[in-house]
């Protein structure tokens, strides 16, 4: 266990493959038990980023190995920030509709529920559009008192 | 890189799919293959053991929710058992368990086939 540190920043940058998922997980870990979340919350924090960057390599880079994943983390207690930028296709998440489990039984459809968790995981979600055309979403998670 | 395993036997008439360790877009094409092959011997009664498994993501749920259709029109079924907490809440988040049958015990969800004959 790290110690728990007020203010700190750090970042990694991982090629779009799926063999990257863990590593950016025990980055994320490490951050998040130096910010001094519990085992719960932390574990939501990983799952929201897995999902993140999941749709990042699915649909920004359509499983392309050759993109880049720049995540950085932000902490300034109590608000645990999560940035990550690809400068794959551009998508609108305002055009995904929030899943329905039964429609989605019926349709055999798989997709769509990463987006929802992440909404579900996290304390604020922000997608946006940067300059040089990259694609960037925030995840927000504050440490209870 | 992300370890994940993935086991299949019979209990009867029933096949179990042991998972372990870390279900996610890089591993659950694994587990698809266990679900092909099953649906290729006309497995349909399928039990998942979830006790080594620690972690899941939408993609490894993805895996159940592609599948568990065609084993319903077979009469048969995706039961789950033996999940950890954590894993189960995300189950739950998604509304899981108004679809899928959840059990403590693996030998629960096989009597629950066995029970229908």
């Amino acid at each position: 266990m790290n110690s728990v540190n007020k203010i700190f920043e750090k970042e990694l940058l991982v090629k779009s493959t799926t063999d990257n998922l863990a590593a950016i997980r025990d980055f994320v870990k490490s951050a998040a038990n130096q910010s001094g979340f519990s085992e719960d919350s932390t574990g939501k924090i990983i799952l929201a980023v897995d999902e993140a960057c999941t749709n990042i390599i699915k649909h920004a880079y359509k499983y392309s190995p050759e993109g880049n994943i720049l995540i950085k983390v932000k902490f300034n207690d109590p608000k645990f920030s999560i940035s990550i930028t690809d400068d794959g296709s551009h998508f609108d998440p305002n055009t995904v509709p929030e899943p329905d489990l039964r429609e989605y039984y019926k349709q055999k459809r798989v997709g769509g529920l990463g987006m929802f968790l992440i909404k579900k995981l996290m304390d604020e979600v922000n997608y946006s559009t940067l300059s040089g055309n990259k694609n960037q979403v925030i995840l927000v998670k504050y440490l209870p008192n | 890189m992300a370890e994940f395993n993935v086991n299949l036997r019979d209990v009867g008439s029933v096949s179990v799919i042991d998972v372990k360790g870390y279900l996610d877009a890089h591993t659950a094409p694994e587990l698809e293959n266990i679900f092909n092959k099953l649906l290729v011997e006309k497995q349909f009664r399928v039990v998942v053991n979830f006790d080594e498994l620690k972690y899941i993501s939408s993609a490894g749920l993805g895996v159940f929710m592609a599948y568990v259709e065609t084993m319903r029109e077979n009469k048969g079924d995706i039961k789950f058992s033996n999940m950890k907490e954590n894993v189960y809440n995300i189950f739950d988040l998604l509304g899981f368990p108004i679809l899928y049958e959840f059990y403590k015990e693996e030998k629960e969800a096989v009597h629950k086939f066995n029970d229908l004959g």
